[in-house]
């Protein structure tokens, strides 16, 4: 509803997409009943919810609103594929297999094992144009909220309700309050969407955005392209928040013209047309409000355990009293209380994640990489985050870049962000990693995640240390 | 779902903060199609060395607290994934309630929603109740209070349509499909959907 017609009341862009997908209205005794536009299946968090409408006798109320794809449980690694995925363990054969099975069943399009578009769940939505904005989007996965960048309302459901919306199409949820994450002047070279998204958890925390949808806005998430946008919603979950948003803008409607499921010709101009009458309205209000000036900020790194122990990568580790989180955290870490980040060594570099997979993160690590050599003990893995991805990076010659400094060119998939598909970091090992959680044991039993954007992960590739990827920046063609 | 009304059972403490959910139950275990037998990995990594000998100073090893059916967490207990193991592993492992001051969104809807209680104090409740480690203390989930040994009783807040299918072991798919009526009429009414 546009803002100048008077008598309406100036809403945010969540409260237009929330609204619009109001069956019911909440009460003091039930919940909204949300109406799901577009929902997201994975092998991992789907097998008990089609158990569920079997043992009911329901069956799918929307298949054609229904997108399913295999990510989690796959390997990734060339040889494991080359060799037919025989070394694929039964449990995660058996978890492919049963979406498979469910997806026949119920007529839902699967871009399954063999598809040529498949990829992490979060990275094909987008890619495909499925992801559309003032939708709704669940998916039994937190990392959801990386389609709010379409200024959709998109968030992570349990499997419990992976099965209601199966079967109604419906969720039953409370209306979250509004966070206004204001991102204020223009993001210095060698700075990225991941670092300014670590810099705001690190500020309003990891449980910061508790209870919370967060809208980030300002002029530099305006400049920001789609990849970046995806980047900062991605994360909105590791501060707590139901939810992250971006309004649509033609830098949204440039980067969906033409994908395979979004709408055409006539139908093409309409949708733009209501696409536009989605950003909030001038004097509408949140409930709460952050701002952060991104024109200083420095590449980012965390130090700890969960996602707000960061600091700059030029800082150190913090002061840690005894017996605190913090303490705790550095202890786990192997790492030197109040050490300096940079010199700090590493063993495994990952770029990847549906935090950080898509094309130009992989422009990036290729900026850093082309010409060097990834250091002597470091292993490091680029895994696409999609099929689609993987050959457009191809296409770009940036394969033999990564191939040419040592580094593994993966499949797509999940991989080494949740150790659960054969790639995983040994017990003590340090990652430095482009994935979205550093917590205990996420990248293997024992390993040590340090979460940082694809530049300066691709930087500690080549220094063996944790560095700051600047100098590395300039000595180089800007791929593009 | 088997309705929850009162919990009467010691407590054991786990005061770290931001627990999240890979630690509640490591990814490896997720390659399962079922919801049972999830318990065997609850804390795994924390719970066993890497030998997969129990670490003695883990709280839940200790052996007074075998039956606890009380979880008294930090803050901000189960961030990070959606995975619905989790609550599934603290119910196989023999938890009904977890008591924290601060529960994550989607860990404490998927806990609700399988009858294990979130259950939020404040932080001196949540100290005065760590006093009593060890001891009974007593849920009474329609009254929503929690009585500490003393006899204090702490007011405690849940989302009332939860609350409601806890008490009564209601599923709220039910509720849900006893509006197809409505859902439908919206699906014919919205401009854009077919
Ligand atoms: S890449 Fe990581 S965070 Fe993203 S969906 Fe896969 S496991 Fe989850």
């Amino acid at each position: 509803m546009p803002s100048d017609m008077p008598g309406v009341k100036p809403r945010t862009l969540f409260e237009k997409v929330w609204d619009a997908h109001v069956v019911e209205a909440e009460t003091a005794e039930t919940p909204a009943i949300l109406y799901v536009d577009l929902h997201l299946v994975h092998e991992v968090t789907s097998p008990q919810a089609f158990a569920l409408l079997r043992a009911q006798g329901l069956p799918v109320r929307r298949p054609e609103r229904t997108l399913a794809t295999v990510d989690h449980a796959i390997p990734t690694d060339s040889a494991t594929w080359r060799a037919g995925l025989v070394r694929m363990p039964e449990a995660a054969r058996a978890q492919i297999r049963t979406l498979g099975d469910n997806c026949a069943d119920a007529d839902i399009e699967l871009l399954g094992i063999n598809s040529s578009r498949r990829g992490i769940v979060h990275v094909i939505g987008p890619e495909q144009g499925a992801t559309q904005p003032g939708m709704t989007i669940v998916c039994g996965d937190s990392h959801t909220t990386t389609h709010g960048a379409f200024g959709a309302l998109a968030f992570g459901i349990g499997t419990t309700e992976v099965g209601h919306v199966l079967a109604t199409q419906c969720l039953l949820q409370r209306r979250p309050r509004t966070l206004n994450v204001i991102l204020d002047g223009r993001l210095p070279e060698g700075v990225t969407a991941k670092d300014a998204v670590l810099a705001v958890i690190g500020t309003i925390g990891v449980d910061g955005g508790t209870g919370f949808v967060i809208e980030f806005s300002g002029s530099a998430v305006r400049a920001m392209d789609m990849d970046q946008r995806m980047t900062l919603c991605n994360m909105a979950i590791e501060a707590g928040a139901r939810s992250g948003m971006v309004a649509p803008d033609d830098t949204t409607f440039e980067y969906l013209a033409g994908r395979p499921k979004a709408p055409k010709g006539k139908a093409w101009d309409e949708a733009v047309a209501r696409w536009r009458q989605l950003a909030t309205d001038p004097g509408a209000t949140y409930d709460a409000e952050v701002r952060l000036d991104v024109s200083r900020l420095e590449p980012q790194i965390t130090w700890g355990t969960d996602p707000g122990m960061v600091t700059p990568v030029t800082g150190s580790i913090p002061e840690a009293p005894a017996g605190s989180p913090a303490a705790r955290a550095v202890d786990y870490m192997g790492m030197a209380p109040e050490s300096c980040m940079q010199g700090q060594p590493v063993d495994v570099v990952f770029i990847g994640s549906c935090t950080n997979s898509r094309l130009t993160d992989l422009r990036d690590a290729a900026r850093v990489l082309e010409g060097r050599k990834v250091a002597q003990g470091v292993r490091m893995l680029v895994v696409p985050g999609s099929q689609a991805t993987k050959r457009k990076a191809e296409a770009e010659g940036l394969h033999r870049i990564f191939e040419a400094a040592g580094a593994e060119w993966h499949e797509s998939g999940c991989s080494l962000c949740i150790a659960m598909n054969g790639d995983r970091a040994r017990p003590g090992e340090v990652v430095v990693s482009t994935s979205n959680r550093n917590f205990e044991g996420r990248q293997g039993t024992g390993a040590r995640t340090l979460l940082a954007s694809p530049l300066t992960a691709a930087a500690a590739a080549v220094a063996g240390v944790v560095t700051d990827p600047r100098p590395y920046l300039n000595s180089h063609r800007r791929i593009a | 779902m088997e309705p929850f009304k009162t919990l009467k059972s010691r407590t054991v403490v786990l005061a770290q903060p931001n627990i999240d959910t890979d630690q509640i139950i490591p990814a490896r275990y997720l390659t399962t199609t079922r919801r049972d037998g999830l318990g065997a990995g609850l804390f795994a990594d924390r719970r066993f060395d890497g030998d997969g000998r129990p670490r003695p100073d883990f709280p839940l090893n200790r052996p007074e607290v075998a039956d606890c059916e009380i979880l008294l967490a930090g803050h901000n207990f189960g961030c990070g994934s959606s995975r619905e193991h989790a609550p599934w592993a603290l119910l196989d492992y023999g938890f009904r309630a977890v008591i924290s001051t601060g529960i994550a969104d989607i860990f404490r809807s998927n806990a609700l929603r399988n009858g294990l209680l979130p259950v939020v104090v404040s932080e001196t409740q949540w100290n005065t109740l760590a006093g009593f480690e060890g001891e009974q203390i007593e849920i009474d989930l329609e009254a929503s209070t929690v009585t500490a040994p003393s006899g204090e009783r702490m007011a405690f807040e849940v989302e009332p349509f939860g609350r409601f299918c806890l008490l009564n072991g209601t599923d709220p798919l039910g509720f849900l499909r006893s509006r197809e009526d409505r859902i439908t009429a919206f699906e014919e009414s919205g401009p854009w959907r077919r």
